[in-house]
C-alpha cells in the first residue's frame, strides 16, 4: 500500500506540474459544452428559401410571409424563374425553392384545388426531410386557414381530418441541450479516461523511466493503480465540474439522483482507463498510442447514440453498439438525469459496465510486462 | 564460489537469428568492480538486462546475488541497483522528490528516506539544489544524483550501463570516486564503459566481441598478455580481430 501511496504522490506532483494540464482540466469542459452545446443542434432554423411567385397575388404573397414568419425559413431571394431559383439551389445559396404557380388564386377560387412545387437540396438528408416537412406543414395550415377564412366554408364542409396532438414527456420543451450535455460530458469523462492516462504510462516507455521502474521491485498491480488512480479521480471531478458548468449554464434538470450517474461513471471509468492501459501495453510511443485510442474512441462516440439513434442504425451496427461502453454511458446519463430513472433501471447496464471493466483490465494487466 | 555475486553459464539471449549475446561465461565476486567493456552493439547492455531482469535469456544459466535469473527476478530486484544508458530521473520532479519517490517504491521508512536524503545531499553538495527540477542540472550532476539514488537503498551489487558517457574529465573523476565509495562498503559493481582511462580503474575487465567474451582478466594481465602499453592497445587488438 505503501508503494501505491509514493506512486500516488509522483503522478499528482507531476501531473500538477504540467502546464498544460489545468487548462486541459477546467478549460477544456467549459469550452466543449459551451460550444457543443449550441453547436450539436438538431433543430434547423433560418434556412434560406427561395420563392418563385409566378402568380404575383396577394394569397402568394400571403403565403410567402407566413413562411418567413415561422422563424424557421429566411427568404433568400425571389427570382423570376424557376432556372434561376434552381441555380441558387446550386450553388447552395438557397436550402429549398418555393415556386407558386401562375394562377394560383385563380385556380383555388375556380377550381378549389392547386398545386405548389418544393424543391429541396437534400445533400444533408435529415436537413433536407427537415426543412419539407416545416414547410409542408406550414402550408397545410395555410391551405386550412385559406378554406375556412376566404372560402367561407363551414367546418362542416371541411373534409373531415384527424388532429394529432403532441405532448413530449421527460423533456416537454424538446430543449436539445439537455439532450446534448449530458452526452457531451460523456464524451469529456471519457477522454480523460482513455487518452491520458494510456499516454502517461507510454511517456514513461519514451523518456525511459519505465526501465528503471521496471529493476525495482515495484508490483505490476501497484504500479498500475498508481497509473491508473489519479486519472479515474480527476475524471470524476470533471463530471462534478462540467455538470455543474451544466446546471449553472444551461438550468440542466437533474430529475434522477445524481448520485447513481457518479455510480455508473465510476464503472465506466475503470473500462476507459482499462482501455488506456491496453493500448499503452502494445505502443512505444505517445504518437501510436494516441492514433490507436482516437480509432477506438471516434468509433465509440459516434455509435454512441450521442448524435445519431441507436434505433436508426442497421441491425448489425446496433450489435456492435452492444459492446460500445460510451453508448451504455449516454443512455444511463439521460435516463438518470431526464427520466429520474434509479437503480432497478440502471443495474443490469451497471452489471454490463463491471463485466467490461475486469475483462478489459485483466488483459491490459496481463499483457502488461516488467521486462522489455 | 557460492559468495560471487554475479555467475552465469553458457548466457545467451539471440533476437529472431541475430545472437547478441552468445554463451557468455563469467564471474564476478562481492565487493568487486568489474568492467564490461566491448565495441558498441558487441551485446554488453543486452547482457546486462538478462542479469538485472528486464530481458529473459534464450538459454544458459545465471544467478545474481544467489538467486536465478530466470524464476527469482523480483528477489534479484530487491537487492541491485540499476542506472541506464538513458538518463532515468524524472525531469518534472525536484531533486529532493526523485529521492524520496525511488525510496518510497524500494520500501525505506520515512526516518530512513530522510536521514538518506540528508546524506545524499550532503555527499554530492546539492543541499542548495534540493528543491530545484531535476531538468535544471547540468549533465554531470545529473550522473552523479542518478547513481547515488541507485545505491539508496544498499543494493548488493549495482549495474551501470555506460554511466559517464558525455560527461566531462573533472566530474567523471568525481563519479568514480562515489563508486569507490560503495566498493569499500562491499558493493559489487558491474560497470560498462567506453573510456579506457576508466577501465584502468577495474578490478576485472571482460572484452566483448561479437557477443563473445574474448577476454578476461586484470587490467595489467591483459596489457601483458596482449604486449600492450595500455588498455586502448588491448582494446584496439581485440576489437581488430573480429574485421
Amino acid at each position: 500500500m505503501r508503494t501505491i501511496f509514493f506512486l500516488l504522490q509522483k503522478e499528482f506532483l507531476q501531473i500538477f506540474r504540467n502546464r498544460s494540464m489545468l487548462p486541459i482540466i477546467f478549460l477544456v469542459p467549459v469550452v466543449q459544452l459551451l460550444v457543443l452545446a449550441f453547436a450539436a443542434n438538431y433543430e434547423i432554423k433560418n434556412l434560406s428559401i427561395d420563392v418563385v411567385d409566378q402568380d404575383g397575388g396577394a394569397w402568394s404573397r400571403q403565403l410567402r410571409d407566413k413562411l418567413t414568419a415561422s422563424g424557421y425559413f429566411s427568404l433568400y431571394k425571389q427570382p423570376a424563374s424557376t432556372e434561376a431559383a434552381f441555380e441558387d439551389l446550386e450553388s447552395g445559396g438557397a436550402d429549398l425553392v418555393l415556386v407558386i404557380p401562375r394562377h394560383f388564386e385563380r385556380d383555388l377560387v375556380r377550381h378549389n384545388e392547386v398545386k405548389v412545387q418544393l424543391l429541396v437540396n437534400a445533400i444533408n438528408g435529415s436537413k433536407a426531410g427537415l426543412a419539407a416537412g416545416y414547410a409542408g406543414n406550414i402550408i397545410g395550415d395555410f391551405n386550412r386557414r385559406v378554406r375556412l377564412e376566404w372560402l367561407a366554408l363551414d367546418e362542416d364542409d371541411a373534409p373531415s381530418h384527424f388532429d394529432v396532438s403532441y405532448r413530449y414527456w421527460y423533456n416537454p420543451d424538446m430543449n436539445y441541450k439537455f439532450f446534448m450535455v449530458p452526452g457531451i460530458l460523456v464524451v469529456l469523462v471519457t477522454m480523460i479516461g482513455a487518452f491520458l492516462s494510456g499516454m502517461n504510462i507510454v511517456k514513461e516507455k519514451e523518456i525511459g523511466t519505465i526501465e528503471q521502474l521496471n529493476v525495482t521491485p515495484i508490483k505490476k498491480i501497484h504500479f498500475i493503480t498508481g497509473k491508473l488512480l489519479p486519472f479515474w479521480i480527476i475524471a470524476l471531478f470533471e463530471l462534478a465540474f462540467g455538470l455543474t458548468v451544466g446546471k449553472l449554464v444551461f438550468d440542466l434538470p437533474m430529475v434522477g439522483n445524481i448520485g447513481w450517474v457518479f455510480l455508473f461513471a465510476a464503472a465506466y471509468l475503470l473500462v476507459m482507463l482499462g482501455l488506456g492501459l491496453l493500448i499503452s501495453t502494445i505502443t512505444e510511443t505517445q504518437q501510436q498510442s494516441m492514433f490507436i485510442t482516437w480509432f477506438f474512441l471516434i468509433i465509440f462516440i459516434l455509435m454512441s447514440g450521442l448524435f445519431t439513434p441507436i434505433e436508426s442504425m442497421p441491425v448489425w451496427a446496433q450489435k456492435i453498439t452492444l459492446f460500445n461502453p460510451v453508448a451504455y454511458f449516454v443512455k444511463v446519463i439521460r435516463m438518470v438525469m431526464l427520466k429520474g430513472s434509479g437503480w432497478g433501471d440502471i443495474s443490469y447496464y451497471l452489471g454490463v459496465m463491471l463485466l467490461f471493466a475486469v475483462a478489459l483490465n485483466g488483459i491490459a494487466v496481463w499483457n502488461y510486462r516488467k521486462t522489455v | 564460489m557460492n559468495n560471487n555475486a554475479i555467475v552465469t553459464k553458457d548466457l545467451t539471449k539471440r533476437f529472431g537469428d541475430f545472437t547478441a549475446t552468445n554463451a557468455i561465461t563469467f564471474e564476478v565476486g562481492q565487493g568487486e568492480i568489474f568492467g564490461f567493456l566491448g565495441a558498441n552493439g558487441a551485446g554488453k547492455t543486452t547482457a546486462m538486462r538478462m542479469l538485472c531482469g528486464l530481458l529473459k535469456p534464450s538459454s544458459g544459466e545465471a544467478k545474481v546475488a544467489g538467486y536465478d535469473i530466470y524464476t527469482q527476478t523480483e528477489q534479484i530486484k530487491k537487492r541491485i541497483g540499476y542506472m541506464s544508458q538513458k538518463f532515468s530521473l524524472y525531469e518534472d520532479l525536484t531533486v529532493k522528490e526523485n529521492i524520496r519517490f525511488y525510496g518510497g517504491i524500494y520500501g525505506l521508512s520515512n526516518r530512513q528516506i530522510k536521514e538518506k536524503t540528508r546524506q545524499l545531499l550532503a555527499r554530492l553538495q546539492l543541499e542548495k539544489e534540493a528543491g530545484h527540477l531535476v531538468s535544471s542540472l547540468p549533465l554531470g550532476w545529473k550522473q552523479k544524483l542518478s547513481f547515488s539514488i541507485a545505491v539508496l537503498h544498499d543494493p548488493s551489487i549495482v549495474f551501470l550501463d555506460e554511466p559517464t558517457g558525455g560527461v566531462d574529465p573533472i566530474t567523471r573523476r568525481q563519479f568514480w570516486d562515489l563508486i569507490y565509495e560503495s566498493a569499500d562498503k562491499g558493493v559489487t559493481i558491474f560497470v560498462t564503459t567506453h573510456y579506457m582511462d576508466e577501465a584502468e580503474y577495474c578490478n576485472r575487465i571482460s572484452i566483448m566481441v561479437d557477443g563473445k567474451i574474448k577476454a578476461l582478466d586484470t587490467p595489467s594481465g591483459l596489457k601483458k598478455q596482449y604486449n600492450a602499453g595500455s588498455m586502448n592497445d588491448v582494446f584496439l587488438q581485440l576489437a581488430r580481430a573480429k574485421s
